[in-house]
């Protein structure tokens, strides 16, 4: 196995910052501190005005497979989220079959296990994701599942949600709610508001999602559950997570970088690209949302990575499918949410490393997937998931370019600053320099 | 926009007051047309138009093809409702294949808020010109409700449209009853009533106000009643059934007590009052059979114009390709 040596980069560990070396020998970091001498087969990578720091963590991709496989696979999932600095994925459970028991659990997992990057999975709350029974959530969790949810739909009862929430706690999983009112959301495909109304598409009001993030808050408060938040885009639904988790409630929480970078009028020119549930929101909300990531108010930023093929992004505005893709830019989004030049180092991997490990639970060694701890210190003996992050790259979206088997990112054209230079995973180089390695 | 000559009809969003005025005046040139024995000018002579009808609507349709025959032009009618198309074809494909075919201009209706500025998109050496897209604009039916207007008010005042201009719309009250959040014939008169220079009150039950009706430049009657003794012009909407609007009032019936204009509250209209519907009528729902029969009701008239204002809109947006004709 390959040695790297990686020169002078800001070494990003929570405590402090250093300017140091980072040695790593067989998957592991083995040394770090000043002018370090390299074994004489290390590569040397020059890490110089570079954060070295802890690889990403997503807690929200859809890789697709199985079902959808036109759109995306494992594999080039896998790929894209290398290229975008992440070390590891939770992939959700909305494939065709769902991730709702073990066969299909254990054939994501195991196709994980020979890509690029770690696989773990989000299982379904229920039965293909029909919210009317629960799926077999102690099995899955024997397979080292830690999150469930039925993302791409909430569970719209609140009795089967209150039972989830009991059945779930003892296991020691947490329930992630894809959190919009089915009814109050019904037939929508943008934000309710002064464009939609403009635009005579029918809306998804942020009441749709703010209801039932204070139902779901209710519920893990009255039942002691755990709770993740996956995307919350309004200021209303932050605020209520704040209160609550003020008053003890089990509750973390995402947002996803299209929420806090565009507003409901990307959807002004009828591109079902900007089509996403829950959907760009207000100008406003985008701005609390900014805000909220500098001020430690979100517990990671999750991409929410979802292919569609070209044709059906075609279709009219309210018949395509909702989502955009996120992994290959989330890094860059985020580094200029966070102020860019003046952007919070330890902040950027509190959102993108430490935080969704620690949501995904991904620290322990666990029997099924053959997956390393993440968002950990870069410390000697820790296994060497890093990233390199190169604060001062740019670079221009081109869709044609991308790891992704779909080309829906609204970003096309745009002009990014900061770049994942290097993604290590257990001391293997897996991409480099926006390219596969 | 100040003109819609060589370009696109979309949307009446955009459009000046200038812009409108040329539609009507040009459409007011056409009317003449119509009433000669052959109906026929050679304006669009070798230009082919394609219609392109993804939801059923026999009179809009009947009408653009009527207008595009009277100006020459070829003709391509594509029953999309009807044909192999289904509901999430691409947009992009079944416009190449009507491309391929060689059209100057598509007509274009769609269930879909969007899809007319879409597929303006796949093709920009064609002229698109919306003939409804889901709740978004139905630009055409809003020219003719002012143009059909202007005309009254002209003949009252022994003046001809041409050379009134805008005037006639100056301190005109117009009141829109109905479904006004799901209607696109609502956007679109609105546009074009207020860039005219009229005031416009919306009336409805609340529920099917749009969302941000305060960030609409009208105001929202507090009474149905004594809004009607206010109006110059009605203009009532199709209470729009087939997009669930029922869901929105509890019963039609109850929608015609709080906002159907009956027998009872035609009588509170002043006698010049003019009242439009852009058809097919509700009767009994959202007007009273016999107060649709009045002579205050332009319903016909309406549809007659509609020739005239499409032929307008077929000339000025293909005029771009005529050589300087135009």
């Amino acid at each position: 196995m390959t040695s790297f040596i990686l020169r002078n980069g800001s070494v990003i560990r929570p405590a402090a910052t250093l300017l140091a070396d980072v040695l790593i020998v067989d998957g592991v970091v083995r040394e770090v501190g000043p002018n370090l001498v390299a074994p004489s087969k290390a590569r040397e990578i020059d890490a110089s005005g570079c954060w070295v720091g802890p690889a990403f963590v997503d807690l929200h991709t859809h890789l697709r497979e199985p079902g959808f496989e036109h759109a995306e696979t494992i594999e080039s999932g896998a790929n894209a989220a290398a290229v975008g600095g992440y070390a590891a994925v939770v992939a959700m459970p909305n494939t065709e079959p769902a991730l709702d028991s073990v066969a299909v659990v254990a054939y994501v997992l195991d196709r994980g296990a020979n890509t690029r990057v770690d696989v773990a999975v989000a299982g379904a709350i229920t039965i293909n994701r029909a919210g009317e029974r629960l799926a077999p959530l102690a099995e899955l969790a024997a397979l080292g599942v830690r999150l469930f949810t039925d993302d791409g739909t909430g569970v719209q009862d609140a009795a089967l949600m209150r039972r989830a929430f009991e059945y779930a706690r003892p296991l020691g999983v947490r329930l992630a709610q894809h959190c919009e009112d089915a009814w109050l959301a019904a037939g929508g495909s943008m934000n309710e508001g002064i464009v939609s109304s403009r635009l005579g598409l029918t809306g998804r009001p942020a009441i749709a999602e703010e209801l039932m993030v204070l139902r779901d808050l209710e519920l893990a408060r009255a039942t002691g559950g755990r709770l993740h938040l996956l995307h919350l885009s309004t200021q209303r639904s932050l605020s209520l997570v704040a209160a609550a988790r003020a008053e003890g409630v089990d509750v973390t929480c995402e947002v996803a970088p299209h929420h806090f970078t565009l507003d409901e009028t990307a959807c002004s020119g009828y591109d079902a690209i900007m089509k996403v549930h829950p959907p760009l929101r207000t100008s406003d909300d985008v701005g609390a949302l900014r805000g909220a990531l500098r001020q430690n108010g979100v517990d990671a930023v999750a991409t929410d990575h979802a292919p569609h093929s070209p044709e059906s992004k075609d279709l009219a505005f309210d018949e395509a499918p909702a989502g955009m893709l996120g992994l290959e830019h989330a890094a860059s989004l985020t580094y200029e949410a966070l102020g860019g030049p003046t952007a919070n180092a330890q902040r950027f991997f509190d959102l993108l490393s430490r935080g969704p490990a620690r949501v995904a639970q991904l620290r322990a060694h666990d029997p099924r997937p053959r997956h390393s701890a993440h968002g950990g210190d870069v410390e000697v003996g820790e296994p060497a998931n890093l990233t390199i992050f190169d604060p001062n790259a740019t670079y221009v979206v081109d869709r044609e370019r991308l790891q992704s088997r779909s080309t829906n990112t609204p970003y096309h054209g745009r002009q990014l600053v900061g770049r994942a230079r290097a993604t290590f995973v257990r001391g293997r180089l897996v991409a480099f320099e926006g390219e596969l390695a | 926009m100040n003109s819609i000559r060589g370009t696109n009809l979309l949307t009446l969003e955009d459009l000046s007051r200038e812009a409108m005025v040329e539609i009507l005046d040009t459409a007011e040139s056409f009317v003449e047309v119509n009433q000669r024995s052959v109906k026929k000018v050679p304006a669009l002579k070798g230009r082919v138009v394609a219609s392109l009808f993804f939801e059923e609507s026999t009179r809009t349709r009947l009408s653009f093809e009527t207008a595009a025959k009277r100006l020459s032009a070829d003709v391509l009618s594509l029953a999309v409702a009807s044909s192999s198309v289904k509901k999430g074809e691409s947009l992009r494909d079944t416009i190449a294949t009507i491309d391929a075919l060689g059209i100057d201009a598509v007509v274009m209706r769609h269930q879909s808020s969007g899809a007319a500025l879409q597929v303006s998109r796949y093709v920009p050496h064609v002229r698109v010109i919306n003939a409804g897209d889901g709740q978004h604009q139905h630009p055409t039916q809003g020219l003719l409700d002012v143009f059909t207007v202007r005309q009254i008010l002209a003949e009252r005042s022994s003046t001809t449209g041409p050379e009134s201009g805008a005037t006639l719309f100056q301190g005109l009250r117009v009141l829109i009853v109905g479904d006004v959040r799901h209607s696109r014939v609502a956007r679109s008169d609105v546009d074009a009533y207020v860039a005219l220079g009229a005031t416009v009150r919306l009336a409805a039950p609340a529920t099917l106000l749009p969302v941000d009706v305060e960030q609409w430049p009208v105001e929202v009657a507090g009474d149905f009643d004594e809004a009607l003794e206010w109006a110059d012009v009605v203009g009532l909407l199709r209470l729009q059934r087939e997009r669930g609007s029922g869901s929105f009032v509890p019963s039609l019936s109850e929608f015609t007590f709080t906002h159907g204009l009956t027998i009872e509250r035609a009588r509170r209209l002043r006698p010049e009052t003019i009242v439009t519907h852009p058809g097919p009528m509700n009767r009994g729902v959202e007007i009273d059979s016999r107060v649709a029969d009045l002579p205050a009701a332009v319903v016909t008239r309406q549809v007659s114009n509609g020739v005239p204002i499409r032929m307008a809109v077929l000339f000025l947006t293909l005029a771009g390709l005529l050589g300087g004709e135009g």
